[in-house]
């Protein structure tokens, strides 16, 4: 189906990144708020709220980031689309409740402009350092998506495919930005609402009596009852039958968790996004995400001009991760190179799936500022000796 | 590729931030260039250090930061303080002359205007900062003025309008009485015989 145009301020702007993301989840039929304000975040949620009562959408500020992350649960149960938005410090309090989400199988989103930590780190400069705290930051095992946007246009267009996606496979979709590109400013098209291709999760054509809340049919997502359409289920964060019922088995938790899993796996290729440039043929490809994906095309044009045959994978989709492309591009190449504003996050996973085959070689930065490409293009022509 | 890196700096409170988004805005919007603008601000709302800077390019902008920005507009003397030596040698100041008393260095070209007192005899003090655009704007001609007014209408509160294009205009006519081609001879080299 097409946007709402109530929620699409179709026309060319100039915003900063937080704007544009919160202009896109408008767009993409977000009318369920909750948050905690946290620099360099608090943006998104300004501009929600101060739009949201002109498309009747309710935004409440929370008492805290475990609050903020239940409310969206609970709403996204009522059927609607629901985000809320932090940094580090919100978002590992977060975590919690994503499980809860990622268990329930509840449609969500949320936002994590990243900046410098650990703890309450460096709030108003940046960082990519919850990389892999988006995959791995809430107990237990499962798979959910993580993006990435490196422009204020893309936290926009992006934004509307986060949401379609997490409607899609009722699941979490962290949106993984950066204070960089959360607080630069630029122009943003965006585009008329019959435009924008919107996603909403499959809901129940079961007679209440007759639905079972997670019951598949062979596929891997099950279909979604409303609260207050008058189902009467049960659901949980235990590990649950197809009828929402706890069940404290070995056998339903491989049934309940490997779903959860394979909803994701089994479908990664629809799901993984990338762009790809000059890697056939390439000694060193430049795996980067988010603002360091602009300062690395610096690096790259500068080690071109050194004669080295470099391309570039820029990960759109972060989780899940291009396992097998990378898989197979590491046996045509000799090193990978992943600059990213931490010490070592997703170049471990490039080195995993490189499997021995090529280098991974890592180019930390602490954060509060980005890369010197100078610093880029010293590993690239580092690696390709 | 042709790339202009601007700061402009003053304290909070006084406009920093939205004379940075009406000149990216002109120059992405309005004149179909590239333009990203990256804001810093201290923890206070107002009066502390408060700096936007400007990245203008014919072609992407693919470093978000400026290195030694071409032009530096400051409207405060902390953050001439701040800034000073980070202008390129031959690089462009523009600066409040009731707020900030620079040390002009030969051969860089100044270019001072008293915004704040403009404003004031305007009614609204607070217009200082489109003021100050106003004179930016005559000085650069990063885009033209068509383009940098058109800016200022669509950025500013509705209502106030008319008063900001008021404003800006009486800053581009500081400029040419000043140092336009008909007036003064003041510019560089004014600025050179002072230091």
């Amino acid at each position: 189906m097409k946007a709402d145009p109530a929620g699409v301020l179709t026309g060319a702007h100039y915003l900063d990144g937080d704007f544009a993301c919160g202009e896109g989840a408008m767009a993409a039929g977000c009318r369920f708020t909750a948050g905690y304000p946290i620099t360099p975040s608090t943006e998104v949620v300004e501009r929600i709220s101060r739009r949201f009562p002109m498309m009747g959408g309710t935004f409440i500020q929370m008492e805290d980031e475990l609050a903020s992350m239940a409310a969206i649960v609970g709403g996204s149960w009522t059927g609607s689309k629901c985000l809320t938005v932090t940094s580090g410090p919100g978002f590992s309090l977060m975590m919690e409740n994503i499980g809860l989400a990622v268990m329930m199988e509840v449609p969500c989103v949320v936002v994590n402009v990243q900046r410098g930590g650990p703890s309450t780190g460096l709030p108003t400069m940046t960082g990519q350092a919850d990389m892999m705290q988006a995959r791995w930051g809430s107990h237990g095992d499962y798979e959910l998506i993580a993006m990435s946007p490196q422009s204020p246009q893309e936290a926009f267009d992006l934004m509307i495919d986060a949401f379609n996606l997490s409607e899609q496979y009722r699941v979490p979709v962290l949106f993984m930005m950066d204070e960089c590109v959360g607080h630069m400013t630029e122009k943003v098209v965006i585009p008329p609402a019959d435009e924008i291709e919107i996603v909403v999760r499959k809901f129940t054509k079961d007679p209440p009596g007759k639905f079972l809340p997670y019951r598949v049919n062979g596929t891997y997502v099950p279909d979604f009852a409303r609260a207050g359409d008058g189902y009467r289920f049960h659901t949980t964060g235990l590990t649950h039958d197809e009828r929402g019922y706890p069940e404290m088995s070995a056998a339903c938790q491989e049934v309940c968790v490997r779903r959860l899993i394979e909803k994701i796996t089994k479908n990664a290729d629809k799901i993984v996004r990338f762009d790809e440039e000059n890697t056939d043929g390439a000694d060193v490809v430049v795996v980067c995400y988010g603002i360091t994906a602009r300062v690395a095309r610096m690096g790259i044009d500068m080690a071109r001009k050194k004669g080295v045959k470099v391309g570039v994978i820029r990960l759109i989709v972060v989780w899940p991760f291009p396992e097998k492309h990378i898989r197979e591009l590491a046996k045509k190449i000799k090193a990978f190179v992943v600059p990213e504003i931490n010490y070592g996050q997703m170049v471990l996973e490039v080195e995993r799936c490189s499997a021995g085959n090529a280098a991974a070689v890592c180019v930390p930065h602490g954060g509060g500022s980005v890369h010197d490409p100078k610093d880029i293009c010293d590993a690239i022509v580092g690696a390709a000796k | 590729m042709s790339r202009t890196e601007i700061r402009i700096t003053g304290y909070g409170g006084q406009g920093v931030v939205l004379s940075g988004y009406i000149i990216g805005r002109a120059c992405a919007i309005d004149a179909g260039k590239h333009a990203t603008m990256i804001q810093s601000f201290g923890p206070e709302a107002r009066g502390s250090a408060c700096s936007a800077t400007l990245s203008v390019s014919d072609t992407e902008v693919l470093y978000p930061y400026i290195g030694r920005p071409d032009i530096f507009v400051v409207m405060s003397s902390e953050g001439y303080n701040t800034f000073r030596d980070e202008l390129k040698d031959k690089g462009t100041l523009v600066y409040e002359t009731d707020l900030v008393k620079p040390n002009l260095k030969k051969g860089q070209p100044s270019f001072g205007v008293p915004s704040t007192r403009i404003a004031e005899e305007l009614g609204r003090p607070i217009v200082q900062n489109i003021v100050m655009l106003g004179f930016f704007a005559a000085v650069s001609k990063i885009v033209s003025q068509d383009e940098m007014r058109e800016a200022v209408k669509e950025s500013v509160p509705p209502g106030t309008e008319d008063l900001n294009l008021k404003a800006f205009d009486a800053g581009w006519a500081h400029y040419e009485e000043t140092y336009g081609d008909n007036k003064g001879k003041k510019a560089a080299v004014a600025a050179d015989s002072s230091a």
